[in-house]
């Protein structure tokens, strides 16, 4: 169980505010961060790494505390056991493949873990180029590699899949998966990519200028829910034309008829999709 | 040709860089980390080789490493140290006079880098130390190689500071620009023309080399 309650003052897009969080990820979860840009998601992530310090805060990893202000607690980021994947994958240049793994391996470790790592990851034939040479996709994955050598008890995901083409992107999902399973890791991604938080986690996290939204599972923040007036489903805009506004939901693309309630919509809003908009029409 | 001030100047260089690579490569570190306020007073200092006169920076470290006042006497005292007119003296003050030209190339390389690759290796559970030496410095080779060489350069160069600080002792403080200013002084132009043609060579083809280098190792421009 690993327990987060973060307040930091933050810098946002729109002036100055406040990242104030509560969550707990439950042991070997899949959790989603999820959230538009410049809401803390990365400033969060880097809070439970330690690369950051917050004016307040705890966080307690099954029951060992990595940072406790009030207690004056705060284990640097060498000593908190995680796995950090840096959006820009951060690979040493200086060293090849292989060498950028073997210098995360903790000192007394076997090293055939290496040669482990490279053959489940498809870098074997890559291990003795440097990162320079490797394409988007090859970097990633040497960048989870590495992150995996110490043996994480989380793995922090920091928007990883947000630079690479759909194909590569899928096949990096797949693996992910794979390897949140194989070395039994609580996980937590970044993401602002509905469909893969679908695939990918198990709970949600979302947060929207420094403040939790809303969490839990997939379904429960992007798809049907009750709402007050009956059945509503979530989505974001994502093109208006005269005819219809057209919502990318968790269940695909719904196309709405404009109305007097959506004028003054633009692209990028959050909206929810009232059952009372949707007609019916009986299968015959 | 006396070939004495030309091996005293090259050992000047050398022992200069080799104690700017010593003080540089940190002072640099430290200003590329520093956040503080402070941090432009800093700089300020460091650059002030650049623009002052060298006979004014001779001036003062000639006060300070006199015997008769406190830093000097001290010397004296505590270890038999006598600073003014010896080749330790010129050497100290070449590594103030030349710091710029080491910790601004290497600051500079250090700050180019992505703040990530240092996080990683952090996050890696690797010290300040191993961070350090093995992912910082291997990845700023070419600003190494630049503050190295110009560090070099400029020690070669040198006059005012060497004529303040050391004067002009054959074998002990006459280097090879003091030598030329001798030889024109008694009207000795072809010595003179012999000592400023092997130094005129030698700064060239050291430049050459630094922009020959820099080019292969990577783009980048000098970063200074």
């Amino acid at each position: 169980m690993i327990r987060i309650s973060i307040r930091k003052k933050l810098h946002l897009a729109g002036g100055k505010g406040e990242l104030n969080i509560d969550a707990e990820l439950s042991d070997f979860s899949f959790t989603a961060l999820y959230g538009p840009s410049g809401a803390g998601k990365t400033t969060l992530l880097r809070i439970i790494a330690g690369l950051l310090q917050p004016e307040q805060g705890i966080i307690e990893v099954n029951g060992q505390t990595w940072l406790n202000t009030a207690k004056k607690i705060n284990l640097p980021s060498q000593k908190r056991n995680i796995g950090f994947v840096f959006q820009d994958y951060a690979l040493f240049p200086n060293m090849t493949v292989q060498e950028n793994l073997l210098y995360a391996l903790p000192p007394k470790a076997e090293r055939s873990k290496i040669k482990s790592l490279l053959t489940t990851m498809g870098l074997q034939n890559l291990a003795q180029q440097k990162p320079e040479l490797l394409s988007g996709g090859q970097k990633q994955r040497v960048a989870l590699a590495r992150a995996l050598v110490r043996q994480p008890q989380i793995l922090l995901l920091d928007e990883p899949l947000s630079a690479l083409d759909n194909t590569n992107r899928i096949q990096l999902q797949n693996e992910l998966q794979n390897i949140h399973q194989q070395h039994q890791l609580t996980t937590l991604l970044v993401s602002h990519h509905v469909p893969e938080i679908f695939k990918l986690a198990g709970w949600v996290i979302q947060i929207d200028a420094g403040q939790l939204i809303k969490t839990g599972t997939p379904n429960e923040v992007f798809g049907i829910h009750t709402h007050h007036e009956g059945i509503a489903l979530t989505g974001e805009v994502v093109t208006l034309l005269l005819g219809n506004i057209e919502v990318l939901t968790a269940y695909g693309l719904i196309s709405i008829k404009p109305s007097a309630q959506t004028v003054g919509l633009a692209i990028g809003d959050k909206v929810t999709i009232h059952a009372a908009d949707l007609s019916l029409v009986k299968l015959s | 040709m006396d070939y004495q001030p030309l091996w005293l100047t090259l050992k000047l260089a050398l022992a200069t860089t080799g104690c700017l690579l010593l003080v540089g490569i940190p002072i640099a570190a430290g200003l590329a980390k520093n956040k503080s306020k402070f941090k432009p007073f800093l700089e300020a200092v460091i650059s002030l080789p650049l623009v002052l006169p060298p006979s004014v920076l001779g001036f003062y470290l000639l006060l300070a490493f006199s015997p008769n006042n406190g830093l000097g006497k001290f010397l004296e005292s505590a270890f038999n140290l006598r600073l003014v007119f010896s080749f330790p003296g010129l050497v100290i003050s070449s590594v103030i006079y030349s710091l710029p030209f080491m910790v601004h190339p290497v600051q500079a390389g250090l700050e180019a880098l992505p703040r990530s690759l240092r996080e990683a290796s952090q996050t890696l559970g690797k010290s300040s130390w191993q961070t350090f030496t093995q992912v910082l410095l291997p990845n700023i080779k070419p600003a190494l190689l630049t503050g190295t060489i110009l560090t070099f350069a400029h020690t070669l160069g040198e006059f005012g500071l060497v004529l303040m600080i050391g004067g002009n002792i054959p074998g002990v403080t006459k280097v090879a620009s003091i030598a030329i200013y001798d030889e024109v002084e008694s009207l000795n132009f072809s010595e003179a023309h012999r000592y400023a043609a092997i130094l005129l060579v030698i700064s060239f083809v050291i430049l050459l080399t630094v922009y020959f280098t820099n080019k292969r190792l990577s783009k980048q421009k000098l970063p200074i």
